[in-house]
């Protein structure tokens, strides 16, 4: 694909740099010449120096021929802006990074009228990535379909998980749960999983479900041996907002220690449901006497990259919590990786790896009707998103009436706001956005899905 | 730095040189010439140690600007001393330094020869003479980008290193396609022109030759007259081509995307035309009186500036004999050059206009102290440390000339010779004047003087620093 990257900061560079090796075409565009100049004689990557939303810039980066335009500058409107220029290409898509807090609630505007494919908070998604670390921390986000509104995960079976020796029809008719087992991988063998598959221990069991019935589900099987209920969060910036917000929806008891007063005021303003300590992470008695010992889950997150890489070592020592912490600087996150100083995540490598995610799903999806793709298991198993557009040999026919393919399973339904989990008796119908995971590769359009 | 990456890449460097051999080798099969097993020996001697060299492919494939300039420059002697082997082992050239010569003037496009009579070579070294130039022109590791499937680095320092001009650019994000795609428009280019000289009868060999010298902007002829003595018809076809092949490529892309608003706006095409109009107008003012004929006149000017200006060196007329303002116009334009981004040598025009403004900046910068001023060229401002580095270039330029001159004025041949030698060579031009004038050649220089041009030719050609590196210590250790 020819890609424009509009922002050579450290997103701009890791996404320019992941790209390129995976030989997509990338001009980077940046208001700073020094920059450019760096980056393309580092990568085999072409350079614009220039403004974004100068429209001139632009076409000279080539956005007449462009497949994607991703602004990452450190601007949101510009970003914005950029993408709306873009779009005097019908054909190209854009990705906007978008921080701050008012504007990325409006996102779906966003998508929806200016009609941008993506919008990326990096503060955001690393706050989705920790609560997602501290929620399930057995669980593995995969992917997300429809818009983020299903998950597909995946976790190892255990002994004590109540789910062993069950068949998959069970989930539903035994524990009540939504969700669908689409495959499990058994040693080195893939099993796209029907009703009568047994689950057994040691299995990977990769799963779809939207985000609410995740929990029930991890709930009625047993994962609950480190359900974490008590966080506490040092540092009171951005992400730990977020982060906030997310854990007490969820019923968890935070609370955040925040050294500057005023912003204290602000935090206690914000979120009703946390607790708010003024008082300094940087002196470890106090985080002490806050009762580290006893928290379920760690969050290092202060503007200070060592100074939260410090706070989860002392931590790791002195309790058994779920320790997360935020490192900004990319060569100092690769040192904390080295010192096991719990999960670190970096919101500038975690909004580059959403960004590549994307990039990739679209240049999968480009020459066929697939509108998110991904690849499971080292690329053994596929899935795949389609939107039903028209009708088809597929639409309104009982699935059990279906000739399918072998190792291919229709997962997971969205009709309007309805999540459906297919049955025998279940059909597909216009304007629906169906999930199929397969072993089967190279499936184009829905009616593919037939056994010819 | 990264010796064996440099040395696998050499490797492959001496394959395709020892492949290309075959081509000579070739001409000679169909003109029934001993030389062939000359080139079918060099041809095998190349191969084999390419073969030897990049045996071993190394682990660390990543190279940095210095890797690419070391390259270069180890690349382009190592061609030069490959490359004469056949003028050796074939008897065409006796002396090795006299061969060396000659290959370099070839590769690196200047046309100065030490030969007295190049009609008496065969026909295959003639065809070879020529076609280093065409290989030389674009540059051969550009070629080796566009053709080898060289992976896991980023390889612009070495386009950078190869390609003349204050910035080097690329056309499409990816370097190898970039390479790729200025040589199918080199190669276009160079066929319009072969089908133009056969359309118009001339011989399809010399046909071949002649544009391989035009395209290159190198200047070998085949016959001793140079090109004086092929019809006027032919004469204006390669002066044509010699002008378009001094045009910066990146105007032919833009031609080819169909931008051509964008294409006639570029600053350094009208500044290029603008000089060869002028150069045409005043020599033509100050020369008419020697010419009955005012067209032959103009024939033979156009033709010549053309020539010079783009640093080709072929010759319809002996322009030695021509007054004293005209020579000095001649000299002057062989310092500016052609365009950078082509295939020609010199300073180029795009340095030379933003010299010029420059020195205009720094006036006003006396009458008014106050005044922020920027420089702009192509319609964008010019950076700093572009404007730092063709000042300096300029310098060592300047620098290397005086030094090759001195050592060149130990033969004590006329002032003028040894001066337009030196730019000749360091130019990658071909005749000077007086005595290596369009009329004569430099096989009466003595070796060491003959040594001096040589490196001045390649350091022309390389644009001065990676010939400059080689004498460094510092480039050579690992740490």
């Amino acid at each position: 694909m020819k890609i424009i990257i509009v922002g050579c900061g450290k997103i701009g560079n890791s996404i320019a740099q992941q790209l390129r090796d995976e030989n997509h075409d990338i001009v980077v565009v940046d208001n700073n010449a020094h920059k450019i100049d760096e980056a393309t004689s580092t990568f085999d990557i072409m350079g614009v120096v220039g403004n974004g939303t100068d429209y001139g810039v632009l076409v000279e980066a080539g956005i007449d021929e462009a497949d994607l335009l991703i602004a990452v500058t450190g601007q949101d409107e510009l970003n914005l802006l950029c993408c709306v220029l873009a779009m005097q290409n019908e054909n190209c898509h854009t990705i906007a990074r978008v921080r701050e807090p008012l504007y990325s609630r409006q996102q779906n505007i966003f998508k929806e009228k200016l009609g941008i494919s993506m919008i990326i908070n990096p503060e955001f998604a690393s706050a989705i990535e920790m609560s997602r670390l501290l929620r399930f921390p057995t669980a593995i986000k995969v992917d997300s379909f429809a818009k983020g509104k299903i998950e597909l995960l995946n976790f190892k079976v255990k002994e004590e998980y109540s789910i062993q020796n069950m068949q998959v029809m069970d989930i539903k008719n035994i524990l009540k749960c939504n969700i669908m087992v689409c495959a499990i991988e058994r040693s080195d063998e893939i099993i796209i999983a029907s009703g009568t598959t047994y689950i057994r221990k040691g299995d990977i069991v990769y799963f779809l479900a939207a985000a609410k019935d995740t929990q029930k589900f991890f709930k009625k099987i047993g994962i609950r041996s480190k359900q974490i209920k008590n966080v506490l969060i040092a540092g009171g910036g951005t992400i730990s907002v977020y982060l906030t917000r997310k854990l007490t929806e969820a019923g968890l008891n935070v609370h955040i220690m925040e050294k500057d007063k005023q912003r204290c005021e602000f935090l206690s303003e914000f979120l009703p449901n946390a607790v708010i300590v003024n008082g300094d992470a940087a002196d470890f008695d106090q985080v002490l006497s806050e009762g580290l010992e006893d928290v379920d889950g760690f969050a290092a997150l202060t503007n200070i990259d060592e100074e939260n890489v410090f706070l989860a070592l002392l931590a790791k020592k002195h309790s058994t919590a779920k320790i997360i912490s935020k490192v900004n600087r990319l060569s100092i996150e690769n040192m904390a990786d080295d010192l096991e100083a719990g999960s670190v995540i970096s919101p500038s490598k975690t909004a580059a790896n959403y960004i590549i995610q994307h990039v990739r799903a679209m240049n999968d999806s480009l020459n066929s009707n697939v509108e998110t793709l991904y690849r499971l298991i080292d690329g053994r198993v596929e899935a795949e998103e389609f939107i039903i557009k028209e009708k088809s040999k597929v639409v309104g026919v009982p699935i059990m009436n279906l000739k399918l393919k072998p190792s291919l399973l229709i997962c997971y339904i969205t009709r309007g706001d309805k999540y459906i989990i297919p049955f025998g008796d279940s059909t597909i119908e216009v304007g629906d956005s169906v999930i199929i995971v397969t072993t089967q590769k190279g499936l184009d359009e829905i009616d593919d899905i037939i056994d010819q | 730095m990264n010796f064996s990456m440099v040395r696998y890449i050499v490797g492959w460097l001496m394959l395709l040189c020892g492949a290309l051999m075959m081509l000579p080798m070739i001409v000679g099969i169909i003109y029934g010439e001993k030389a062939t097993i000359g080139f079918l020996i060099s041809g095998l001697i190349a191969l084999a140690i390419g073969f030897l060299v990049r045996m071993k492919k190394p682990k660390n494939t990543r190279i940095y600007a210095k890797e690419g300039l070391i390259l270069v420059s180890i690349s382009w002697i190592v061609i030069s001393l490959i490359g004469s082997i056949p003028f050796i082992v074939t008897e065409s050239i006796k002396s090795p330094v006299d061969a060396i010569f000659e290959t370099v003037s070839g590769f690196t496009t200047t046309g100065a020869s030490i030969l007295n009579d190049v009609e008496a070579l065969p026909k295959s070294i003639l065809f070879w003479r020529s076609f280093t130039h065409w290989i030389g022109g674009m540059g051969i590791l550009v070629f080796v980008l566009a053709v080898f499937p060289l992976t896991g680095s980023n390889y612009m320092s070495i386009m950078k290193a190869e390609s003349p001009g204050p910035k080097v650019g690329k056309l499409v994000p990816k370097v190898q396609s970039t390479a790729k795609m200025l040589y199918i428009m080199y190669i276009s280019l160079t066929i319009i022109e072969i089908l133009l000289l056969l359309i118009t009868g001339m011989p399809f060999f010399d046909s071949l030759c002649l544009s391989f010298g035009t395209a290159g902007t190198g200047g070998f002829g085949i016959r001793n007259d140079s090109i004086a003595s092929y019809k006027i018809i032919h004469q204006v076809i390669i002066g044509i081509f010699m002008i378009l092949f001094g045009v910066n490529f990146n105007v032919y892309f833009l031609l080819w995307n169909k931008k051509i608003k964008e294409a006639v706006k570029c600053e350094e095409l009208r500044n290029y035309l603008t000089v060869i109009v002028v150069a045409i107008i005043v020599i033509f003012a100050s020369v008419h009186g020697i010419y009955k004929d005012a067209w032959l006149a103009l024939k033979d000017i156009f033709f010549t500036v053309a020539s010079i200006i783009t640093t080709t060196g072929f010759a319809t007329a002996d322009f030695d004999t021509w007054p004293q303002l005209a020579k000095a116009i001649l000299v002057t334009i062989m310092f500016i050059g052609a365009c950078a981004g082509s295939t020609g040598g010199g300073i180029k025009v795009s340095r030379c206009f933003i010299m010029l403004k420059t020195v205009l900046k720094e006036v006003h910068a006396f009458l008014y102290p106050n005044n922020i001023e920027k420089i702009r060229y192509e319609g964008k401002v010019v950076e700093h440390n572009v404007l730092r580095s063709i000042n300096v270039f300029v310098m060592t330029y300047i620098s290397f000339f005086i030094i090759s001159f001195l050592l060149v004025s130990v033969d004590n041949y006329s002032f003028t010779s040894n001066f337009t030698a030196v730019t000749s060579a360091i130019n990658n031009i071909g005749p000077g004047l007086e005595e290596v004038g369009p009329t004569c050649n430099f096989s009466h220089y003595s070796i060491p003087a003959k040594i001096v041009l040589t490196i001045d030719m390649l350091a022309g050609r390389l644009e001065i620093f990676p010939i400059l590196m080689l004498f460094v210590p510092r480039a050579w250790k690992k740490f």
